[in-house]
């Protein structure tokens, strides 16, 4: 750039001074647009509790299997006690429904059995085992933001 | 007006003077130029006017030819235009709220005079942006258009495809029935797929990639509000204004490039060339030599010295009446086809009962398929790979030859035509495969999802094209037919995807000759 005082190896000092400022500038904009970017993560989802009551262990008799109006879960009841598996699919978020060999899920064919296993489809996961606990009262809550290790049953007075 | 008398004119004088002559003094400060007769006047006319200077002042007659360019870019141009102005007017009853939203589009649809044919007009335009991009994209493949300087046009041609696919997406998202709904799930899902991968290193705890784009992507960690309020911000403002701001270089570089491609020597004139009348070339002071406007001679590549300037015409008119030949085309089959289809409204979506089957929208039931294989091969991987392989094809065939003609030469058109064939025995062949076997999970349930990942039949597919495009290479000795034959298959295996996805496949993602024989529940 400047003929006067350029050094013959290296750097000028206003050729480093204008890399500097320009490169100060690019980094200056990307930091400021790295930091906006969080912007759009907010802290606070406005949704519904992930955890939310099922009723009395009443309500489940061995043997029987239940859906929760509104929530993607099933819960059955068997010898071994109470558990709650997901309807969420692990492929890509539809919900599945029960069939005689487990569940299917109809977005792209995938198949689980009766412990959420995939047997079949595109699914990468198991379907999801949810926490069960139950309040002084006796009232039972499933929270859906808890999975615990598929095959977790619960026995509840 | 006579300039002698202006000094003893008296001010009102004047001002009834100016008002006499308003008409032709404003239709000058508004045209600067009067009617154009001469080549002057109509170069004047178009380096004068904001709208016309986008345009040489001058076109070559190659361009003009229209089994050349089959007016494929134009007619995209055109369905964006009409797809911006119907939005406009799709967004006085649109609001953007989960509450209001499907009402809003139901009123559009039963309640608005003219309502239901706008709306149509905007959704089947913008699809058809779709079919004519990829078309105008074939087009420049198949002519070498994407080499001489022209390299990174291309690059910006195909941002503008995946922007013209992300566009489509986000409006098909909007109306917040069942079909908004559950297209937003998969599609979060898709987002969240590198979990898939995460998860095979157990790392997701720690770099949960996927789940943090699904949650950027819905504003929470489901579709809500949040989720409808920034697909929205996306539809009307984002990816609008990117598809302005690439398809605005899109242009500029067209014209700095040197125009439109053209052979080195124009071929075929027998043909297409024929309904062009020939350049004026009696007139001008030395009628049997070439000669230069002063537009000509400028420095850079624009300018058309040595550029076979001999064959080119004025612009005005003989550009401009194609392009509102086109224009008028255009909009004619828009409105002809939405007054006759309807777009699709389905139920208020409902987050508890996805539909039997849940598809995307047509242009995406290709990657459904994919994606049946492998959520995040199909979702990504193979997407990613073949818009890394499209947009490698001017930097790997550099070859100057045969620029700007049909599929080169004779043996560009047996390349194509073999590459048709064989890639759709490809595509045809994996699908019966895995309509009638099944893939490795259900033959081996316990199967790592590693091995899913690394072999279904989306990536032998993929990597057939590229072994085979790599084959013709060694063959034929010339890049070019590799890109033939690449850009053949990859078209043809979109094609037969998408045939698959949206007419094949039924409940339970299941394989069905016709929609007919789907079972009844």
């Amino acid at each position: 750039m400047s003929n006067g005082n350029r050094n013959e190896e290296g750097v000028s000092r206003r050729d480093f001074l204008g890399l500097a400022a320009f490169g100060a500038a690019i980094l200056a904009s990307l930091g400021a647009l790295a930091g906006s970017l969080r912007f759009v993560k907010s802290n606070v989802y406005s949704e519904e509790s992930k955890k939310f009551k099922i009723g009395k262990i009443e309500n489940f008799p061995i043997g029987t299997t239940r859906s929760i109006d509104g929530k993607s879960v099933f819960i059955f009841s068997d010898d071994n006690g109470l558990f709650a598996i997901s309807a969420v699919c692990t492929h890509l978020g539809c919900i599945v429904y029960p069939t005689e060999a487990g569940f299917q899920c109809p977005c792209h064919g995938s198949k689980y059995n009766q412990d959420g296993k995939v047997i079949g489809g595109p699914a990468p996961r198991p379907l999801e085992w949810f926490e069960i606990s139950q309040e002084v009262d006796g009232t039972l809550f499933v929270d859906a933001g808890k999975a615990v290790p598929n095959g977790t049953k619960y026995i509840f007075a | 007006m006579n300039d002698m008398n202006d000094i003893k004119q008296t001010g009102l004088a004047k001002y009834i003077e100016n008002l006499k002559s308003l008409k032709s003094s404003f239709a000058n400060s508004f045209l600067r130029s009067g009617i154009p007769t001469s080549d002057k006047s109509r170069t004047a006319v178009v380096v004068n006017n904001f709208f016309l200077h986008l345009h040489g002042a001058k076109t070559h007659i190659n361009t003009l030819r229209p089994s050349y360019t089959l007016g494929l870019g134009l007619i995209s141009f055109f369905l964006l235009v009409i797809v911006f102005i119907s939005g406009g007017f799709l967004m006085v009853y649109y609001s953007p709220s989960i509450g209001t939203a499907f009402n809003a589009v139901k009123d559009i649809n039963f309640v608005v005079f003219g309502g239901k044919l706008m709306r149509n007009v905007h959704k089947w335009s913008g699809e058809a942006m779709i079919i004519f991009v990829l078309l105008h994209m074939a087009r420049v493949v198949y002519t070498s258009s994407y080499k001489r300087g022209r390299e990174f046009n291309w690059v910006i041609g195909i941002m503008l495809l995946v922007l013209t696919f992300v566009i489509n997406l986000t409006g098909y998202m909007l109306p917040w029935d069942q079909l908004s709904y559950w297209a937003l799930v998969i599609v979060s899902n898709i987002a969240a797929a590198p979990k898939e991968l995460t998860d095979i290193f157990g790392i997701t705890q720690y770099f949960d990639i996927g789940g943090a784009t699904k949650e950027i992507l819905l504003g929470g960690t489901e579709p809500g509000q949040d989720s409808l309020t920034r697909v929205y911000l996306l539809h009307i403002i984002l990816l609008p204004l990117g598809i302005c701001i690439a398809l605005g270089v899109h242009f500029w570089r067209i014209r700095k490039d040197g125009g439109l491609s053209k052979p080195d020597t124009l071929v075929g004139k027998g043909s297409g060339v024929a309904s062009i009348s020939p350049p004026d070339k009696t007139g001008g002071i030395f009628p049997t030599h070439k000669t230069y406007g002063l537009m000509e001679l400028a420095r850079g590549r624009t300018p058309a010295v040595d550029n076979d300037v001999e064959n080119t015409v004025t612009s005005w008119p003989h550009l401009f009446i194609a392009e509102v030949a086109v224009f008028i085309l255009t909009l004619a089959g828009v409105i002809a086809y939405s007054y006759f289809i309807d777009a699709p409204l389905k139920e208020f979506a409902n987050p508890a009962i996805p539909e039997n089957p849940a598809k995307a929208p047509w242009y995406f039931l290709g990657l459904q398929e994919l994606v049946s294989y492998s959520a995040f091969m199909g979702g990504q991987g193979l997407p990613g790979l073949a818009i890394a392989g499209l947009l490698l094809i001017p930097y790997l065939d550099r070859e100057p030859e045969h620029f700007g003609i049909w599929f080169s030469n004779k043996q560009g058109k047996m390349v194509a035509l073999e590459s048709f064939v064989i890639g759709s025995i490809a595509v045809i062949g994996a699908l019966v495969f895995v309509v009638n076997f099944g893939w490795f999970r259900n033959w081996w349930p316990n199967i790592h999802q590693l091995w899913i990942i690394a072999i279904n039949p989306g990536n032998l597919l993929l990597g057939f094209v590229v072994a085979y495009s790599l084959y013709v290479i060694k063959r034929t000795g010339s890049t070019r037919m590799g890109a033939i034959s690449l850009f053949t298959m990859f078209l043809v295996s979109y094609v037969i995807l998408t045939y698959t996805g949206t007419v094949l496949r039924g409940p339970n993602w299941e394989f069905f000759w016709s929609s007919s024989q789907w079972p009844v529940h």
